[in-house]
C-alpha cells in the first residue's frame, strides 16, 4: 500500500508538470490555424512555417547567437574567478564570487532594470551585444558553481605533484587542471546556454523593441491571437532542453551538478 | 603547495578580467540604478540628475502598497504550496535508484528552464475552452460544457506553482540527498513507519532546509513577470509587472528604479537570512 501511494504521488507530479507540454505539442500539430486538443487532423506544417517564414527565422536566429556568445562570455569569467579562488582562497576572489552568484538569486526584473538604464545612459541601447553582455553577466552564476564544483574534485596532490616535477602554474592549468575540468566547464556553458535561450525579461528590456528574441516574438504574437506555431517553438525548446540535460545526465555525475555528495553510493 | 603557487603567480592577476566585467557591467547598472532612483523625473520620459525622495515617497500611494501586498501574499502561498508538495517530493526522489534520478533531473531541468513566456502559453492552452482539461471533464460528465479557466487569480496560481517547482526541488536536493540514510533505517528498525519516520525524522532534522527553501522559493516568485500578466488579469499584476510596466510604458525610469531598489533590498535582506538559517544548522550539525 505505501510503495503504491509513493508510485501514485510520483505519477501525480510527473502529470502535473507534463500535462501543459503534451497540449502543447498537442496544439502544435493541428490542421487549421486553431488550437484543439486532441488536435484536429495532423500537420507538421507549422514547424516548417518556424523555419522557413523570416518573421520566426530572425527571432530564432537572435536567440542562437545570443545564447551562444552569452554563453562564452560566462564561462570566460567564471573559468579565471573559479580558479583564482580554489588556488588562492583569498577574500577578494570570494567577494567577487558572490557578485557572480549575485544575479541569478535576485528577482531577473532588477538586473534587466539596471542594464536597461546603463546602456541607456551611454547611448548605447537596443543592440544585440547588449543583450550577449547583459545575459553571460546574468549567466556567469552556472558555470560559476559547475566549475567551482569540477575544480573542489581535482585531488592536489596531484597539482603539488606537477609542481614538484617543475611544471609552472601555466602547464599545470593547461595539461592536468583544464582536462579535468572540462566537462565542468562544457556543463556550465550548456546550462548558461539553454537558459538565455529562454530569458525574456532582461532580453526584453535591453533591446526588446530592436533585437526581437524567440520569447519575445512569442510574447508579442500572443496579442495577436494564438497560432500553432507558438506550440511550435514551446516543443522546440522542451527538445532542447531535453537533449542538452539528456546528454549531461548520460555522460556527466547529473546527481552531483545538483549537489549530491555521495554519488558513488548507489 | 601555498608557498610555490605564491611565487609563481601574482594572486590577483588572474581576476583582472572577471573584476572588470563584473564591475563594470554588473555594479555599474546596480550603481547608476540606485542614482536614477534619487533622480527627478522629467515628463515625456526623461529624468535629469538631483537627489530626492519623491520616488520613495510614491511608496506610500495605494498603486504601490496594493500591488506590494499582492505580491507578498502570492509568493507566500506559492512558497508553501510548492515546499509542501516538493519537500516530501525530493525526499522520494533521493532515495529513487540512480538511474531514475538522473531521468527525473533531466526532465525537471528541462521543466526549469523553459521559458517564463512557454509556461504561460502552455498553461493558457491547458486551462483554455477549446483545448483544455475542461474537456476532458465535460467528456467524463463531470461538467455540463467545456469552460475557459484563464486568465485569473487560480490560473495565476497554477502558472506560478508550475514555474516554481522544479526550482525548489532542485533547492531541497543538496540538503536531503546529503541526509544520511542510516537515519532512517534507525527509525524503521525501532518499529516506526515510513510516514512517521517522514515525519518526526526528517521533516526535523532538516527544518533549516525547509525555511530556507521557503524564503528562496519566495523571491523567485517575485521575480515572475509573465505569468501575472497571462495568466492573471491587472489586478493581479505583481511588482515585477508594476517595475517593468513604470519603466516600459510610463517611461518613469526614476519611480521603476526607486522599486527596482526597494525590490532588490527586500531581497537580498531575505537572502541573508536564508545564509544566517545554513550557518546555524551547519554549526548545530
Amino acid at each position: 500500500m505505501n510503495r503504491l501511494a509513493r508510485k501514485v504521488f510520483l505519477a501525480a507530479v510527473a502529470l502535473f508538470l507534463s500535462a501543459p507540454l503534451v497540449v502543447v505539442a498537442g496544439v502544435s500539430v493541428n490542421e487549421k490555424k486553431r488550437l484543439f486538443f486532441p488536435p484536429e487532423g495532423f500537420s507538421l506544417h507549422w514547424y516548417a512555417e518556424l523555419a522557413t517564414q523570416a518573421a520566426w527565422l530572425t527571432p530564432v536566429r537572435n536567440s542562437l547567437t545570443i545564447a551562444t556568445l552569452a554563453g562564452l562570455v560566462s564561462v570566460s569569467i567564471a573559468l579565471p574567478l573559479a580558479y583564482a579562488l580554489w588556488r588562492h582562497r583569498v577574500f577578494y576572489a570570494k567577494a567577487l564570487y558572490a557578485l557572480g552568484i549575485a544575479p541569478f538569486i535576485l528577482p531577473p526584473v532588477i538586473t534587466a532594470l539596471g542594464f536597461l538604464i546603463f546602456w541607456g545612459q551611454f547611448g548605447y541601447a537596443g543592440r544585440i551585444e547588449n543583450d550577449i553582455v547583459s545575459h553571460g553577466i546574468f549567466l556567469v552564476t552556472l558555470p560559476l558553481m559547475t566549475i567551482s564544483l569540477g575544480l573542489e574534485s581535482i585531488d592536489k596532490a596531484i597539482v603539488e605533484a606537477a609542481a614538484t616535477m617543475g611544471a609552472n602554474a601555466r602547464a599545470t592549468f593547461r595539461t592536468i587542471i583544464l582536462p579535468l575540468v572540462r566537462p565542468y566547464i562544457i556543463s556550465g556553458y550548456a546550462f548558461a546556454f539553454v537558459l538565455s535561450l529562454n530569458e525574456y525579461i532582461i532580453a526584453y528590456m535591453v533591446a526588446g523593441f530592436t533585437v526581437e528574441t524567440l520569447p519575445i516574438k512569442i510574447f508579442n504574437s500572443l496579442r495577436y491571437g494564438y497560432t500553432p506555431v507558438m506550440g511550435a517553438v514551446a516543443v522546440a525548446f522542451v527538445l532542447i532542453a531535453v537533449a542538452v540535460f539528456g546528454l549531461i545526465g548520460r555522460f556527466g555525475d547529473l546527481p552531483k551538478l545538483l549537489g549530491h555528495w555521495q554519488p558513488e553510493q548507489r | 603547495m601555498t608557498a610555490g603557487t605564491n611565487r609563481e603567480t601574482p594572486r590577483y592577476g588572474v581576476l583582472g578580467y572577471p573584476t572588470l566585467m563584473l564591475g563594470v557591467f554588473f555594479l555599474g547598472p546596480f550603481g547608476i540604478m540606485v542614482a536614477v532612483s534619487f533622480f527627478h523625473r522629467v515628463p515625456g520620459g526623461f529624468y535629469e540628475p538631483a537627489f530626492e525622495l519623491a520616488n520613495y515617497a510614491r511608496f506610500f500611494t495605494p498603486l504601490f502598497v496594493e500591488h506590494l501586498v499582492l505580491s507578498m501574499y502570492v509568493a507566500v502561498l506559492v512558497a508553501v504550496i510548492c515546499v509542501s508538495i516538493g519537500f516530501p517530493f525530493t525526499y522520494l526522489l533521493t532515495r529513487l535508484p540512480r538511474r531514475t534520478q538522473v531521468l527525473w533531473l533531466v526532465f525537471l531541468l528541462s521543466v526549469l528552464s523553459l521559458s517564463e513566456v512557454i509556461v504561460a502559453f502552455s498553461w493558457s492552452v491547458l486551462l483554455s475552452r477549446t483545448a483544455g482539461v475542461s474537456n476532458l471533464l465535460a467528456w467524463a460528465g463531470l461538467m455540463d460544457k467545456p469552460a475557459s479557466w484563464t486568465p485569473g487569480f487560480p490560473a495565476m496560481l497554477l502558472g506560478l506553482t508550475y514555474l516554481a517547482f522544479p526550482y525548489t526541488v532542485l533547492m531541497l536536493y543538496p540538503p536531503l540527498s546529503r541526509l544520511d540514510p542510516e537515519l532512517g533505517e534507525a527509525a524503521r528498525t525501532m518499529g516506526a513507519s515510513p510516514l512517521r519516520t517522514f515525519f518526526t525524522v526528517v521533516v526535523p532534522v532538516l527544518r533549516p532546509a525547509i525555511l530556507a527553501g521557503l524564503i528562496m522559493v519566495f523571491v523567485f516568485v517575485l521575480g515572475a513577470y509573465l505569468i501575472p500578466q497571462i495568466l492573471g488579469r491587472p489586478q493581479h499584476w505583481t511588482l515585477s509587472v508594476l517595475i517593468t510596466d513604470q519603466a516600459i510604458y510610463q517611461s518613469n525610469l526614476p519611480f521603476a528604479a526607486a522599486m527596482a531598489v526597494f525590490l532588490l533590498a527586500a531581497s537580498l535582506g531575505l537572502i541573508a537570512l536564508t545564509l544566517g538559517i545554513g550557518r546555524r544548522a551547519g554549526l548545530r550539525s
